[in-house]
């Protein structure tokens, strides 16, 4: 049973096609990379599963429920999170509360409990203090827990922006370009970081990237998008070497 | 029949005053994404103006546009440099309320020089015709044909010059235009300029509709300008006329067939169920927001 | 002037170490009440005063409210005041017409209360639509709603239309309004800090992201959206019973503009913010009376220069230690010190 099915999804916007029936299977525990050139239409995607646009046509189904038409934070609920190309943490707020907002669908309490500081609120408030403080010594951010996110270095706002993600709960990460703006060490921490957070979180991992290191190292399939169509899918070894994916990226003539 | 005609008439003149005024919030705003919710307050200065220059200088209807225009389209480019520039970085709220200020200085100063009401003296004389029961004033003519002649002009500007490629540049991105050589200073007061001076303009025609002026007569008329350039689609030079004009026609018909004193409350109620439907205006379109 | 500067230090210091003192709260809330009282049975102020103050705690419950949309969630409601009249009609309506007029004393609090509700429903139909629309067209909207609240009360006869609504006690006194005024500061400083303030505060910085985060983005506005008209309406009906007279004129564009200049000068996003400016804001319009119409010359023109100098306001985005709650203050001590302490247990 697929724990993503997309089928003929299409999307477009005003006229202009940015996903032209597209179809994809993810089994559990993959770790699956889409890569294409600019304007592909793959963070369009990440947008369609997420729930941020809604796709035209087709659907979308995850763990048996349709996503197509639910608004973002119910198919965040289902188990679906994400990262972003430019990193969209919460600036201004701190890196404890940056992850303790993202448990906001976990705290049991109503806004009459909120409003009064009385009832589950106290033992909530706590439970979850709890968790997020865990979870940034998980990722050796605990120590930077007051400081305002946007004042951390590059690298560890993008740690940060996965932490904050993966307080959600999800079943699905999906990351947008997380390696945009590394070096090559840098690359090789971040493969071995995916690889750890895929095991201990237990994930399934979709992930978009221009870096061919990174998605040749650990991606186990990839999909290649061009103008919101897949024109190749397949091991990473096989899609080196595709031509149809070569000609996408350096242009017919080079290829040629 | 004839009723709905006069209606209309009436609607075609307070509309081209809405819609003046509006098309200088939405050039503003169109450029700087800023309200200048002191530019209500910029329409009472015009019409104070044009009282000045025909009370005191004793000049004919044409100069004293021109002039009221001029003095009005000063006045707001010294107040885009001295209050609103400091604000270019600041968050938009910021600006706006400092827009509010500004607004509140303006009314309370002319207040503090002009306690009492205002009296314009007749700069044109008023004849009327009448076609049987229904009457037309020249006064009303000279507002709605000089109005259309103004936004005509405006158009042209915005649509087919350099200097209004340059506007409609900077309204799309700011930051890279001033790499094209474009001066950015030069056109932002220029349109302070003309957006200004068309609202004084406005204040002008509605000084010689409503000869009576106070100092606190920008504040109702401004929002409801705002009110119609946001309608016609914030930021859109041809929507906000649509805006102005669909605006004063709400409120004439709704006096016209209903007491009154329900007029506010229909119009604005009309308004706001507008903008459910369409919440970005008529001719207004979403920001896309790239995520 | 440096002089002036280091005095204005020592005593910001002092009083940051008496605030940091965690009893000096509920020592002033209880000490407040007393006092004031002791001010109106005894009379110790005389009515001016009071009358004053009364103005400055109504002003900090409409300034405190309006925050949570246009601070906290970083919205532009521009019509406060209309859900402030609906709140004045709703209590004047009880205590005038419906309440029997002997227990009309001991019944004010339900009067103002009913008058909170009135303004929350009220606030929970307008937010359901404006929500769909974004920004500046959120502004139009309540723009909208405060015009029609105003000109709908100007065409209801039974309420006195345009002439107003008169005949209430003098009901609000001191501590009715030290009351209203501690209890609605409270309520809100609990909603700020608990995962609904989270929310809004999200909402402000990055709405999108919030709603891919778990965040009911809808059901975050519209509970703070209807917190603030509650407290608006409460603060309507101690309007209306410390003026005894009520027109729909009061509640126009003005003065929804004046609470939004005492939110932007206290400081967005700042409980302790929204209090220095309603206090600044009141006191100061009414010490510059003398200068006759010059202060509302003034004044405007001192908010200017504060806005290109101070753009967030006196307290933007800051919050007072006294007012965050004593867990969130010392969370990351507590959390590394209880992680220290299982790291020295399982060594």
């Amino acid at each position: 049973m697929p724990l993503l099915e997309a089928k003929n999804i299409t999307h477009r916007f005003e006229g202009l096609c940015a996903v032209a029936d597209f179809n994809f299977s993810l089994a559990p525990n993959e770790l699956v990379g889409i890569i294409g050139p600019n304007g592909a239409g793959k963070t369009t995607l990440f947008n369609l599963i997420t729930g941020v646009y809604r796709a035209t046509e087709g659907t979308i189904q995850f763990a048996g429920e349709e996503l197509v038409g639910q608004t973002p934070h119910s198919i965040n609920r289902l188990g679906i999170a994400r990262t972003f190309q430019n990193i969209r943490l919460f600036k201004e707020l701190t890196v404890l509360d940056n992850v303790r907002i993202a448990y906001y669908g976990k705290i049991i309490y109503n806004p009459a409990e909120a409003l009064l500081h009385i009832g589950r609120f106290r033992a909530e408030e706590k439970r979850i203090a709890n968790m997020a403080m865990d979870l940034l010594a998980i990722f050796k951010l605990d120590d930077m827990a007051d400081i305002a996110a946007g004042s951390l270095p590059y690298g560890l706002q993008r740690k940060l922006e996965i932490a904050r993600a993966l307080a959600t709960g999800p079943k699905l990460l999906l990351l947008d370009e997380p390696a945009a703006g590394m070096n090559q060490s840098e690359i090789e921490t971040l493969m071995k970081f995916i690889h750890w957070i895929k095991k201990t979180f237990q994930l399934t991992i979709i992930l978009i990237e221009h870096q061919m290191r990174l998605v040749m190292g650990i991606c186990e399939r990839l999909v290649v998008l061009d103008f919101g169509a897949t024109i190749a899918e397949g091991l990473p070894s096989e899609i080196q070497n595709n031509p149809k994916v070569m000609e996408a990226y350096l242009g017919e003539e080079v290829v040629s | 029949m004839v009723y709905i005609f006069q209606q209309l008439l009436n609607a075609l003149q307070l509309g081209s005053i809405y819609a003046l005024i509006a098309l200088g919030y939405t050039m503003v705003y169109g450029i700087l994404t800023m309200i200048n919710f002191a530019h209500g307050d910029l329409f009472m200065i015009g019409a104070f103006f044009c009282f000045l220059i025909a009370v005191y200088l004793k000049l004919s209807f044409v100069p004293t546009l021109l002039l009221s225009i001029l003095g009005v389209a000063c006045l707001g480019v010294l107040i885009e440099r001295l209050a609103y520039k400091p604000l270019r970085n600041a968050p938009r709220v910021s600006a706006i309320i400092t827009a509010l200020g500004v607004g509140l200085f303006l009314e309370n100063f002319t207040l503090a020089l002009s306690p009492y009401p205002q009296h314009i003296p007749e700069l044109i004389t008023n004849t009327t015709w009448n076609f049987g029961s229904l009457s037309i004033s020249s006064l009303q003519i000279i507002v709605i044909v000089l109005s259309l002649l103004l936004m005509f002009v405006l158009d042209f500007i915005v649509q087919r010059t350099k200097t209004g490629m340059a506007m409609r540049a900077i309204s799309w991105d700011k930051s890279i235009v001033p790499l094209m050589g474009i001066p950015v200073n030069k056109i932002i007061s220029l349109t302070f300029a003309i957006g200004t001076g068309l609202g004084g303009a406005a204040g002008v025609m509605y000084g010689l509709a409503y000869p009576v002026i106070d100092p606190y007569m920008g504040i109702m008329v401004g929002w409801k300008a705002f009110i119609s350039a946001v309608v016609g689609g914030i930021g859109n030079v041809r929507g906000a006329m649509i805006g102005g004009f669909i605006l004063g026609t709400v409120e004439i018909m709704v006096a016209a067939f209903f007491p009154s004193t329900y007029r506010d409350f229909v119009a604005f109620s009309l308004l706001l169920v507008l903008l459910i439907v369409r919440p970005y205006g008529i001719l207004g379109k979403p920001h896309p927001q790239k995520v | 002037m440096s002089k002036l500067s280091a005095t204005y230090s020592t005593l910001l210091n002092r009083w940051q170490t008496l605030t940091a003192y965690r009893y000096f709260l509920p020592v002033f809330i209880v000490a407040g009440l007393l006092f004031s009282i002791a001010a109106t049975r005894l009379e110790i102020l005389d009515q001016y005063v009071q009358l004053i103050l009364i103005y400055v705690g109504i002003n900090i419950i409409l300034t405190v409210s309006l925050n949570l949309i246009n601070g906290y969630m970083g919205e532009f409601s521009v019509g406060h005041a209309g859900f402030m009249a609906i709140g004045a009609y709703i209590a004047s309506i009880l205590t005038v017409n419906v309440f029997p007029q002997a227990s009309v004393d001991f019944l004010f609090p339900a009067a103002v209360l009913a008058g909170g509700i009135g303004a929350a429903l009220i606030g929970f139909l307008v937010a359901i639509p404006s929500f769909k629309t974004r920004g500046d067209y959120l502004a139009i909207v309540t723009l909208a709603f405060g015009m029609i609240v105003k000109s709908g009360l100007e065409n209801i006869d039974a309420v006195g239309g345009p002439r107003g609504f008169m005949g209430m006690d003098k009901l609000t006194t001191l501590p009715w309004v030290f009351f209203w005024t501690v209890l609605s500061v409270w309520v809100i400083r609990n909603l700020v800090y608990s995962k609904f303030g989270r929310g809004i505060l999200s909402i402000r910085e990055d709405e999108i992201a919030a709603s891919l985060m778990s965040i009911n983005t809808r059901q975050v506005k519209i509970i703070a959206f209807v917190v603030s008209s509650f407290f608006a309406g409460i603060a309507g009906g101690l309007f209306a019973h410390a003026l005894q007279f009520i027109n729909p004129r009061m509640f126009d564009i003005l003065k929804s503009t004046d609470i939004l200049i005492m939110v932007y000068l206290g400081g967005i996003a700042s409980i302790a913010g929204s209090i220095i400016g309603a206090v600044i804001y009141t006191i100061l319009l009414e010490v510059l009376r003398p200068l006759g119409i010059w202060r509302m010359v003034l004044m405007p023109l001192m908010l200017v220069l504060l806005m290109i100098y101070r753009p967030r306001g006196i307290m933007g985005l800051r919050e007072a230690k006294m007012f965050v709650p004593l867990r969130d203050l010392l969370l990351v001590k507590i959390l590394r010190q209880k992680k220290k302490e299982a790291d020295n247990a399982s060594a």
